[in-house]
């Protein structure tokens, strides 16, 4: 709803002050999707270079661009593969590069890490706390991992399954450097209990 | 070359159910002129005869090859390549209104499937004509258009092409209309983030994507487009072209000249559609589909 991709059945959104259509036509947002989504016949620097392309970035930019997300998801070297020679991970990286290519002020995530690994996920989640230092950006991410989602986040909004709705809204209390052994903290494992908490609240009326 | 020993083996069955096929086809004339020439057949005798007559029903596998030689080859070393005679001649004369046709009717076809995709009044009407089209026989609807293009100054080439175009047109709707809308709701619902206009649409992912499909249309419409010029040559009794001489074939008891022009438009179909297949490998090759296109069919 943040992307107008839906349309809310009530109430209101507004991205930064303007309405999510707004901030449509103003390219205000990158989103990265559950899938990769590269297109394939398009190289990994072809793919990243599409939003440019189609927002009308002069073409003299192209290169500086495309070579500096690169160097931003550690994907320096494989601007010229195609995406089936690159892993799910990467795939997945090159489509947060392609979100960022443009310099939107908010980065929205749906569950972008779902398909992957345990080990690549942790891996993904430390390099986009990275990602998220070195360029102060807004990230809206998307989760059904717990871990993940305390482990990333600064502020949780907890919700319930149909009908979706905000059952929680947690604001994080770990500090912005975080390796991945803040895990075990008893801080970490705390706001993780009043994550589950929230969620099993949503999901009580199913059951019975 | 995995691939050769099965296609060889196949096509040495078939060359030898032929042969065993002109002997029963053709048997009944040879004991007929034996008869009358009050002489006992022997059964080689009789087989060597079956594989050499003039004007055999079913003439056999080398005779159609010399002929095809004769018409092609041969003509050429003596320069006559374009001689009234010459199969290169008559296949000349189809393949260019098979040509023009394949070209009108892959630009209408693409162009109509574009109109589908875009708008929904044109997917709600075109479509059921564009098959209500083709299952008008077109061996009933060629005679009038050669005639109706007639009355109205146009001969030859162009009629032929109309034809070749009216039936080359519809597999490359379909598999356009396929083709542009093969992208995922994930594919487009990324260009909405970047508020995509339906041009860029188009050209940045909807065109892209239906490539693998555009050209199995195109070696369909190709083959069609071949039937469709044939066609054409037929009703009129003309005189040139690979269907006239399937037809003088016919007329004359020629046999073995409609089977050489039989196996001439075969073989101008292969070629022509393995020149698309050639085509195709190296468009989906640069577009870093190379990987794939090895599985597509022929």
């Amino acid at each position: 709803m943040i992307a107008a991709l839906e349309h809310p059945t009530g109430g209101s959104i507004t991205v930064n002050g303007l309405s999510p259509d707004e901030a449509q036509r103003q390219r205000a947002y990158g989103y990265v999707f559950q899938a990769a989504g590269l297109y394939p016949w398009r190289t990994i620097r072809g793919n990243i270079q599409l939003p440019l392309e189609i927002m009308g970035f002069p073409k003299s930019e192209w290169k500086t661009q495309v070579d500096r997300v690169l160097d931003l998801v550690e994907l320096r070297g494989f601007g010229n593969k195609y995406p089936w020679q690159l892993s799910g991970g990467m795939q997945q990286r090159a489509s947060i590069a392609r979100a960022l290519a443009f310099d939107a002020d908010i980065l929205l995530m749906d569950e972008p890490f779902g398909a992957l690994d345990e080990i690549v996920r942790d891996h993904l989640n430390e390099q986009l706390l990275q990602l998220w230092a070195s360029t102060q950006k807004t990230i809206g991410f998307v989760t059904h991992s717990i871990p993940e989602a305390v482990y990333l986040s600064t502020k949780i909004v907890v919700m319930s399954p149909r009908p979706g709705r905000i059952t929680d809204v947690i604001e994080s209390t770990l500090p912005k450097e975080r390796p991945l052994d803040i895990r075990v903290s008893p801080e970490f494992l705390e706001i993780a209990q009043r994550v589950r908490e929230g969620l099993r609240a949503g999901h009580a009326y199913d059951d019975e | 070359m995995r691939s050769l020993l099965p296609i060889l083996t196949v096509v040495t069955v078939l060359v030898a159910l032929w042969y065993v096929a002109a002997i029963g086809m053709n048997s009944k004339w040879a004991n007929d002129q034996a008869t009358r020439a009050g002489v006992e057949l022997s059964t080689s005798d009789l087989v060597a005869d079956t594989w050499s007559q003039d004007r055999p029903r079913l003439p056999a596998p080398h005779q159609v090859a010399a002929e095809l030689w004769k018409t092609t080859g041969a003509m050429v070393l003596q320069g006559k390549a374009m001689s009234k005679r010459s199969l290169i001649f008559h296949g000349w004369i189809t393949l260019s209104a098979t040509m023009l046709g394949f070209i009108i009717g892959t630009s209408a076809g693409i162009l109509l499937a574009v109109g589908i995709v875009h708008s929904r009044a044109m997917d709600m009407s075109v479509m059921p004509w564009a098959i209500a089209s083709q299952t008008i026989p077109i061996l009933a609807i060629a005679p009038m258009i050669i005639v109706v293009l007639n009355s109205i100054g146009m001969q030859g080439l162009i009629p032929k092409a109309m034809i070749s175009a009216y039936l080359s047109f519809f597999p490359v709707v379909v598999g356009m209309v396929k083709g542009l809308r093969s992208p995922t709701s994930d594919q487009l619902d990324l260009l909405r983030t970047y508020s995509t206009n339906i041009n860029a649409t188009f050209w940045k992912l909807r065109l892209p994507s239906s490539m693998p499909y555009l050209f199995t249309s195109l070696k369909i419409g190709m083959a069609a487009s071949l039937v469709g010029a044939i066609v054409g040559e037929l009703p009129t009794g003309a005189i040139r072209g690979l269907g006239a001489r399937m037809l003088t074939g016919s007329y004359y008891g020629q046999t073995i000249q409609i089977w050489s022009a039989l196996f001439a438009a075969a073989i101008l179909a292969a070629v022509m559609v393995g020149a698309i297949g050639m085509i195709e490998r190296a468009t989906l090759k640069r577009m870093g589909m190379g990987g794939w296109v090895w599985f597509s069919l022929p």
